[in-house]
């Protein structure tokens, strides 16, 4: 008999409100450790809020509330005990457009360190080069990295918002349609080092497309105006919908 | 009838072409007016020397001290101030109808006359807080005048900030205010300085609400607490007073001179600060 993977990340109850308007619906979810996880969906049906909402950068918004628990290893991250910086330093976010902040290569990776109290150079080296190394990013620019990180390409600029977030050593990366502004060949990167990326890593990631959940996710979650409507292993899901909603979706009915 | 496009097209064109060349000939006319009629006064002696003789004879060396010192004052004052209510306004609030209260009271301090403020400042700092003429009166009436330029550039140079710089900050695991003095402050910079230097621009300009709290002495100032005689205020007295035209055209063609020389010198700071990392 199989064994069920250890759950990661747990959505129990999950709804998500912007003033009245509900954008998710009782959603209950498990996410198993390493590997990666795709929330797919058209546009509006929630993904965004999911993904935001699980490192808290959905609170945010003025306006938004949210009933029901997210836990991640077991432990609600909205406990009051929980450090909202601690949390976000474990589930790191890759938004949809690469947003390299204005300085350095070098000083966008230790961003994140600096700010958790890592003062020594050397370790910042170290810790720099492997995020680096790690999204595949290391030979472009290891000549480069007092250059502004605005120089570098579109491609180049998402990697180096991985690695950002890998130079805080996450237990989860989330990634909210990362190569919807960007081209086949960068994207093939991105997709590359996430497979490589997982083996320690949970990625969840909410991709551009339905082709794209297809060939990266292990696991998938189809999310329709808010709600759950199945989820399940990707290939079986792809081969083999259980809901109607489902397979009208992957197969171009609508959406 | 209508006008072809063509014509229309090259209607604009002329009008647009006319109002700036207009405009910027103005300009340039008022600067050499003023800069032919000053520069030949102007020389090593008129600059180290204090007034004597009520400003017929001497330099204006203690104008100038005061100018700086006056506009030291307010500046300094000002900005903290200043910023941290555009940041309060940008960022540590929603938009409700306390902003709106506090945006509003700005635009209108803004649109006061000088004059106003100089009587503001001559009741309440010189008189009621019993600092009397002195730089510290004047400086802090300076204050007041440009706090709304301050908050309102401040404000605007905040606002074009990327707004997932925030999201950035936050999901690398930083705080509100080192999300925010990182990646905020640095990029909306140059938009704050370009506003102190307006206001720098206008405390050096400013006659009315200087002489009401400055007051016209002609010594050097030696502390917060001396009276002091600014630049403008003394090529005032001398045009007005028919003391000395000559002396007033000296002390404005060095005011300009010394507005370019303040702008060129923050800009270059800014650029060398801020150049970094783009």
């Amino acid at each position: 008999m199989e064994t069920e993977p250890k759950a990661k990340l747990v959505l129990d109850h999950l709804d998500f409100f912007y003033g009245d308007r509900r954008v998710l619906r009782d959603v209950n979810l498990s996410i198993p450790e390493n590997g990666i996880f795709a929330i797919f969906g058209p546009a509006n049906s929630g993904t965004t809020t999911l993904l935001r909402a699980l490192n808290r950068l959905s609170d945010l918004s003025t306006e938004s509330r949210s009933t029901g628990r997210i836990l991640l290893d077991g432990k609600d991250i909205r406990d009051p005990g929980q450090s909202v910086t601690e949390l976000r330093r474990r589930i790191g976010m890759v938004f949809d457009v690469p947003v390299p902040l204005p300085m350095s290569i070098y000083d966008n990776l230790a961003y994140g360190p600096r700010r958790s109290g890592v003062r020594d150079r050397a370790t910042l080296d170290a810790k720099v080069e492997d995020a680096l190394r790690r999204s595949v990013l290391w030979d472009e620019v290891k000549d480069r990295l007092d250059a502004p990180a605005t120089r570098l390409s579109g491609g180049q600029q998402q990697r180096l918002c991985i690695a950002r977030i890998l130079a805080l050593e996450p237990e989860v990366i989330v990634l909210d349609r990362p190569c919807a502004a960007l081209d086949p060949v960068s994207t093939g990167k991105i997709e590359e080092s996430l497979q490589q990326l997982k083996e320690r890593i949970t990625i969840v990631i909410a991709p551009h497309s339905i082709q794209q959940t297809a060939r990266v996710s292990d696991r998938a979650a189809f999310l329709l105006s808010g709600s759950l409507i199945e989820e399940g292993p990707t290939s079986r899901m792809f081969a083999n919908p259980q809901d109607s909603r489902t397979s009208d979706y992957l197969t171009g009915r609508f959406g | 009838m209508r006008m072809s496009p063509r014509l229309s097209q090259n209607l604009a064109r002329a009008v647009i072409w006319a109002s700036a060349v207009l405009v910027i000939g103005l300009l340039l006319f008022i600067l050499a007016f003023i800069l032919a009629k000053g520069l030949p006064t102007l020389s090593w002696d008129f600059l180290t020397q204090n007034p004597s003789d009520m400003g017929r004879g001497g330099g204006i060396l203690s104008t100038i001290a005061s100018t700086l010192f006056v506009t030291l004052v307010a500046v300094v004052v000002a900005t903290p101030f200043g910023v941290g209510t555009a940041f309060y306004l940008t960022e540590y609030t929603r938009e409700g109808r306390m902003t709106r209260f506090i945006r509003f009271g700005a635009e209108s301090l803004a649109a006061i006359p000088s004059i106003v403020y100089g009587l503001f400042g001559f009741i309440f700092f010189v008189i009621t807080l019993k600092m009397g003429w002195s730089v510290l009166s004047g400086g802090l009436t300076l204050a007041v005048m440009i706090l709304p330029t301050i908050i309102r550039t401040s404000e605007e140079a905040i606002r074009t900030v990327p707004k997932m710089y925030r999201d950035v900050g936050f999901s690398l695991g930083a705080t509100k205010w080192q999300t925010i003095a990182t990646t905020v402050v640095p990029s909306a910079l140059p938009g704050i300085v370009t506003g102190i230097i307006l206001a720098i621009g206008r405390c050096v300009a400013e006659t009315a609400a200087v002489i009401l709290t400055a007051g016209s002495a002609l010594q050097l100032p030696t502390s917060l607490f001396s009276p002091a005689r600014t630049m403008a205020v003394h090529f005032y007295i001398m045009a007005r007073e028919g003391i000395s035209m000559e002396r007033a055209y000296g002390t404005a063609a060095l005011l300009i001179l010394l507005i370019l020389v303040i702008n060129v010198a923050v800009n270059l700071l800014v650029n060398r600060f801020v150049a970094k990392g783009r």
